[in-house]
């Protein structure tokens, strides 16, 4: 096909901007985060709640595999395809009233929603809850440009009244406990009971009061979509509150910020991904709501429907062929709630606006790996493999990690001509296992580790970059003996192994 | 060069090792062989289990039941397109404004303000398909079902089905559906999770789903 055919010279990938680089590296936000016991709490009962939920609808489903298979390949199919798709669904979305504008990175789409806001004359927008927008930082340069964005989603309503930052995808303000909302509310809505109680249901009602106004008097809202069918040139917005629909059904314009990669090839390709979403999301059969629009419906809705189509470095993830599928992921934050290093760090401790397992593939390929801050981010897990086996779409996250590791040491090596520790340690372990001889000679020193650990039989502080290993642990004194020389010692020639002696192997009893 | 052409241009470039297409196993169930009554059954336990309130009512009892339901609202909406027969057991029966409640008619000739709107007490729609395994009624703006609006503002959401109109899965009503018109699924009242994830019904949209479904 004509369109998918490059005849250019390759480009080198542009990189994307906005929320999307942490301000310090992993290690030391984890560090400060881990500190933080309230947060240790919400997220540990946040994170088992929702996987235990999930764990639940998904068993009740015969064909959920079947259904993961088939929402991988739709997946890769769009990636395979991309421009065609795109040009498709341009056609489809345009003809029917919609005007689509593209955005190379997040600068010029935040122009862009400006210039369309200021077209309209208003000076204030609702919002309905989107990472797109979340990562171009949107909202801040609205402020900036004098236009008020208010966040409609209780939980970004919360995060954005107190000036702080969401911290899970799904549940951005799992961070904060009710008597927390309760004060942020009391402080920052203009009117507010001061009776309020910190009752979820009355907090509820509290935020469906303080912005009930501005949904019926609003002219303009902001939303972010799910997916977008080629086909149709359908887009979707799934919610549970309804702030979603009073967003985009009652302005006049609606502008939607969109992902070049959220693309679905076909309308009929809904049906698995309205499936694999909830479950895997919000542990739900289906969410309380879900709105399809295709352009301009005369009559009913926003009349002026606007799409920004967003790179901000999707290209230069697309150029990265293991990399790449991190672009299939959809948003569900399934990894997020079953991943052992996300459940004590927390999402703040990720700098991006993706956290999670998904965050520390996908912000680097984003950003770059050789951007200064997030090249930690692929160290941010033990690679136990808990998300790849949670992913809806399954995206191989444990290997992309090990890649990007990879990428990094290769970035690093360029830059460092002197050897480093770890280079003379392995060049020391390549010796040591060379030959047995070396290795029995090393053994030799194992009685100076204990010596080393004192008398509480343990190892507090490691010089050098092993250092690293003790900032957060101890080490227990290494044995008197290796298994090596006990094995030597055992099996003397002619020397029988006792059974039921305390050295004989249990298992192995008869 | 435009965005558009620039954008493209690095998705070709990204995609110069020309990735195969892979054909998509869809060994998935695309369709059910509940019975009927099965279906009915499934849609009512996770109806209720979203708690939207579940009536089963015989077609010929439609109205009677309506009119209990409605008994203390003062004002209703309704799409244009509503059979009027359902209305029937109204006192301000195929009037607008003539009596308790007022019924108001939402059509494209006398579309309702949203401030209109808010001082209603409950809308009443039919349903273009349910899913019967998500607990999923839908929507997509049929005369009978009305503007996305309608069944948004007011606090009160009645929604009839017809047993027929109930599938088991997903794709079932994927294919029943048309991409174009705008559409709303719901699957239970509006809900939030976002305080220390306790479930609360009622934020934005209506806080009361009732389904009428005719047998």
């Amino acid at each position: 096909m004509s369109s998918n055919t490059f005849l250019g010279m390759p480009s080198l990938p542009v990189f994307g901007h906005g929320n999307l680089n942490a301000t310090e590296a992993f290690p030391k936000a984890a560090h400060r985060e881990l500190g933080n016991e309230q947060l240790r709490a919400n997220l540990g009962h946040a994170t088992h709640t929702i996987r235990d939920k999930r764990l639940k609808v998904v068993a009740e489903l015969p064909d959920w595999e079947d259904m993961r298979n088939a929402g991988a390949a739709i997946k890769d199919a769009t990636m395979a395809n991309l421009p065609a798709l795109l040009e498709q669904f341009e056609a489809n979305f345009t003809a029917r009233g919609g005007v689509i504008h593209w955005a190379r990175d997040a600068q010029e789409a935040n122009e862009i929603v400006t210039a369309l806001i200021r077209e309209t004359g208003e000076t204030e927008v609702v919002k309905v809850k989107s990472m797109a927008t979340q990562e171009i930082g949107l909202n801040e340069y609205l402020e900036e440009q004098g236009i008020a964005a208010y966040e409609t989603d209780l939980a970004e309503l919360i995060v954005q009244l107190d000036h702080d930052k969401p911290s899970h995808i799904l549940v951005p303000a799992i961070h904060k406990n009710r008597s927390q909302v309760r004060e942020i509310f009391l402080r920052e809505m203009p009117v507010v009971d001061p009776n309020l109680t910190d009752e979820p249901a009355k907090l509820a009602e509290a935020a469906r009061k303080h912005l009930r106004k501005k949904f019926l008097s609003a002219k303009v809202a902001v939303s972010g979509a799910n997916f977008g069918l080629a086909d149709t040139g359908t887009l979707t917005v799934v919610e549970s509150e309804g702030n979603g629909r009073m967003c985009l059904t009652l302005p006049e314009t609606l502008i939607t910020v969109m992902g070049i990669e959220k693309l679905l090839p076909t309308w009929e390709d809904l049906e698995v991904f309205m499936q694999l979403l909830p479950r895997s999301s919000t542990g739900e059969r289906m969410n309380p709501y879900t709105s399809l629009w295709t352009g301009v419906t005369p009559g009913d809705g926003p009349q002026n429907v606007h799409l920004v189509m967003l790179d901000n470095g999707r290209t230069a993830a697309l150029a990265d062929e293991m990399g790449r599928t991190a672009l299939n992921c959809i948003r569900c934050s399934a990894c997020m709630n079953v991943c052992p290093v996300y459940e004590r760090t927390g999402g703040h401790a990720y700098g991006s606006t993706y956290p999670g397992p998904i965050g520390a593939i996908l912000s680097p390929l984003l950003t770059g790996i050789k951007s200064e801050e997030n090249n930690s981010l692929p160290y941010a897990s033990s690679l136990c493999g808990a998300c790849y086996d949670a992913c809806p779409v399954k995206i191989n996250i444990p290997e992309i990690l090990v890649h990007l590791r990879g990428e990094d040491v290769d970035s690093k090596r360029a830059k460092v001509k002197v050897p480093t520790q770890m280079d003379l340690m392995m060049k020391g372990a390549e010796w040591a296992f060379a030959k047995g001889s070396h290795l029995s000679l090393l053994e030799k020193g194992l009685p100076l580790g204990t010596l080393a650990a004192g008398r509480d039989k343990v190892i507090k502080k490691l010089p050098g970059i092993a250092g690293g290993w003790t900032q957060s642990r101890d080490i227990p004194a290494p044995p008197t003996q290796s298994f090596r020389q006990w094995w030597a010692k055992e099996h003397k020639p002619g020397a029988a192994v006792v059974p039921g002696s305390t050295n004989s192997p249990e298992g192995e009893q008869a | 060069m435009s965005a558009r052409e620039d954008i493209m241009n690095r998705i070709k470039s990204a995609l110069r090792d020309a990735p195969a297409t892979p054909v998509v196993p869809r060994e998935y169930r695309r369709s059910s062989d509940m019975t009927a009554e099965q279906r009915l059954e499934q849609l009512v336990d996770r109806l209720v289990d979203y708690k939207a309130n579940v009536f089963l009512t015989p077609a010929g009892d439609a109205p009677a039941k309506l009119a209990e339901l409605l008994t203390g609202s003062t004002s209703i909406v309704v799409p244009h397109g509503l059979p009027e027969s359902w209305l029937a057991a109204l006192p301000s029966a195929g009037k607008d404004d003539g009596g308790t409640p007022a019924v108001h008619v939402d059509s494209p000739e006398r579309r309702l303000t949203t401030a209109e709107l808010d001082a209603v007490d409950a809308v009443v729609t039919a349903a273009a398909v349910a899913v019967s395994e998500t607990g999923t009624i839908m929507l997509d703006g049929g005369g009978d079902q009305g503007r996305r609006i309608i069944s948004l503002v007011p606090d009160r959401h009645i929604c009839i089905l017809n047993v027929d109109q109930i599938v088991e899965v997903l794709p079932e009503a994927i294919a029943r559906l048309e991409a174009s018109r705008p559409q709303t699924w719901i699957s239970g009242p509006s809900a939030t999770s976002d305080i220390e994830l306790e479930r609360v019904e009622g934020v934005h949209g209506p806080r009361t789903l009732d389904v009428i479904i005719l047998t």
